[in-house]
């Protein structure tokens, strides 16, 4: 029963962070038809760059928060520099974003070498709480639980009752109609991919805080980011989140339950998912 | 061209070999020739080396070039093939079943493309960008899985001991038998390709490409055409793999990590995935790069030389090598003509 329970809580918790990478995965390629495939990077890049502010200013709250403004500027030159020069040639946008986080991964191995790394949330944030069956659970753990399913419902009521987001998703379903009636696309879409981006670099801070940084770690991420995006549905926050929790279960019930067979689950999932609802739980028919 | 319209009834190889043109003679010559002249490092290392990864690469010029589907799964199936050679030969660690050559190439071959035909059955139900993501989770799973699972992968060692067997008394694993192997092998699969490009099958598949609408109004069966020629792909593959664990000597999760996947896809788009020599060209430049970047910059930074290399050609040259190659012979033409 404690197994079960502990097992369930960190497959919570690593859902929560998973859904913080994917939505924003899933929301840029929603809108925008691009598979960013360096959203791993930018994952990765928004933890150290996070460890490198925690480390000059000692503070842990300017390193999440350094963490997302580098990655969603640094998603903003993306969208201007390269994507908005490939419109609609989804392919070649694909293989430019593979070649980026080759270039990226490497880029990152060499200012920041291969060490792995790990840095202390703030006190408040630590330290363990009672809770009924497993006794005590990591504070920070919770932490992220919260801190996930308060930016899931942000992002769910930025996008059903906001003006942008209602732009944004009218230019999930068709971009060209959103634009005649005079909205500037291009501005939405550089938005949202700020925001797609900069969400991969907070998770990337909150992330390497709970588990570490390292290398790889950017392909783990990615690998989380489809999967959870193939299952979910694309460009759907509540696809995001049912995908990520499948996966976050599926991966922690797997690692405690039958070790050497973890991976098939997930997998296993994903081919369900695609046998009987190609599109996604959650997502709509191209 | 127009001959070849009216010669309907010859025999299919002599009319291919006529139409070997003189540049592609120089040049299987000057393969045939290359050890006389080569150092061990220059057979082995760049030679062999680039001939079956281009063999590898061949697999995904098959898929992406005649049948629009970009998979990176291909690096994946090259090493089921390996694996497959690893556990039902002999390996070091003596956990392999020990069956004899001719049974286990093709058990390593039949496994890899059984594994493809499953790829394909999962990933031609979706198009285009899809399809690179569910083949590279694919790539990414059976990676993952062949690490946590020491009952049948033997997880993070992996394999090791693995050779090429001995057969007619050779070793195969000299550099020139190995190189010849490796030569005659390509040949196998390019003239394959080539000759799968021009047949009816190949011709539905490109046709498929270009409008898979159309094709299933007339009455093609898209879906079977698409895993079939994943089935296919899955050859060349195999081949390619079985080079790869006799040149390392061994098998390991990371020979097929996602970092080896992208690299085969980086292999592909170089060389351009026009004609089937194009991954051949392409393997050539990567194994040059990866050998002799250390004089370029440093060793370690060789993923920044090969990525830079490959945006550059994803950025100013989408069609590869191969690519810059025909606009250069256009307009020489077209001076030449002017």
């Amino acid at each position: 029963m404690k197994l079960f329970l502990l097992t369930f809580l960190n497959g919570l918790t690593l859902a929560a962070l998973y859904f913080l990478v994917a939505s924003g995965f899933s929301l840029v390629f929603g809108l925008m038809r691009n598979v960013n495939l360096a959203h791993g990077s930018l994952y990765l890049l928004g933890a150290y760059i996070g460890y490198s502010v925690i480390r000059w200013t000692g503070s842990w709250y300017l390193g999440v928060a350094g963490g997302f403004l580098a990655i969603a500027l640094v998603g903003l030159l993306l969208q201007l520099l390269i994507f908005r020069h490939m419109e609609g040639q989804d392919m070649r946008q694909t293989m430019v974003t593979i070649g980026l986080s080759i270039v990226l991964a490497d880029v990152m191995l060499w200012i920041w070498s291969g060490n792995t790394y790990q840095f202390e949330a703030p006190d408040i944030l630590t330290g363990t709480v009672a809770m009924p069956f497993v006794k005590i659970y990591s504070m920070y753990r919770l932490v992220i639980l919260g801190t996930s399913i308060a930016i899931g419902i942000g992002l769910w009521l930025f996008l059903n009752k906001t003006p942008i987001g209602m732009m944004i998703r009218a230019g999930v379903d068709d971009r060209a109609m959103l634009a005649a009636t005079g909205v500037n696309v291009p501005l939405v879409f550089a938005v949202t991919f700020a925001i797609g981006a900069g969400l991969a670099g907070f998770a990337g801070v909150v992330g390497g805080t709970a588990l570490s940084i390292a290398p790889g770690e950017d392909v783990r991420y990615l690998l989380a980011s489809l999967i959870v995006t193939i299952v979910g549905g694309m460009g759907s926050i509540v696809g995001a989140a049912i995908g990520a929790l499948l996966i976050g279960m599926a991966e922690q019930f797997g690692l405690a339950y039958s070790p050497t067979y973890g991976v098939v689950y997930t997998f296993l999932i994903m081919v369900l998912v695609l046998a009987f609802r190609p599109q996604g739980i959650m997502g709509k028919r191209a | 061209m127009a001959a070849d319209l009216t010669e309907t009834t010859t025999a299919a190889t002599p009319r291919f070999l006529a139409q070997l043109r003189p540049h592609q003679i120089v040049l299987g010559l000057f393969l045939l020739a290359y050890p006389l002249i080569a150092s061990d490092f220059w057979i082995v290392q760049i030679g062999a080396q680039t001939l079956f990864l281009g063999l590898i690469g061949l697999s995904l010029m098959l898929l992406a070039g005649y049948g629009g589907m970009v998979s990176l799964a291909q690096m994946a199936i090259a090493g089921m093939a390996g694996y497959m050679f690893a556990i039902f030969g002999e390996n070091s660690a003596n956990l392999g079943l020990g069956w004899p050559w001719w049974l286990v190439l093709p058990t390593a071959i039949l496994f890899a493309v059984a594994f493809a035909t499953v790829t394909g059955f999962l990933s031609v139900r979706t198009e285009g960008i899809y399809t690179i993501m569910i083949t590279l989770a694919i790539a990414v799973a059976f990676f993952y899985f062949c690490q946590q699972n020491y009952a049948i992968f033997n997880g993070f060692n992996g394999f090791a001991g693995l050779k090429p067997p001995q057969v007619f008394g050779v070793d195969w694993r000299a550099p020139y038998p190995f190189y010849y192997l490796a030569l005659a092998v390509a040949a196998l699969g390019y003239f394959g390709v080539l000759y799968l490009s021009r047949s009816t099958f190949g011709i539905a598949l490109q046709a498929i490409r270009d409008n898979p609408r159309r094709m299933a109004a007339l009455g093609f069966n898209v879906r079977a055409h698409r895993v079939a020629a994943y089935a296919l792909a899955a050859v060349p593959a195999a081949l390619g793999g079985l080079f790869l664990v006799w040149f390392n000597g061994r098998i390991s999760p990371g020979t097929i990590n996602v970092g080896a996947a992208i690299n085969i896809l980086v292999i592909a788009i170089l060389g351009g995935l026009g004609r089937p020599i194009g991954p051949f060209i392409g393997a050539l430049i990567f194994v040059l790069l990866d050998n002799f970047a250390i004089d370029l910059i440093a060793r370690e930074r060789f993923n920044l030389v090969i990525g830079g290399a490959f945006l550059a050609v994803v950025l100013f040259s989408p069609d590869g090598v191969l690519g810059l190659w025909d606009k250069l012979k256009r307009r020489l033409a077209k001076r030449g003509g002017a």
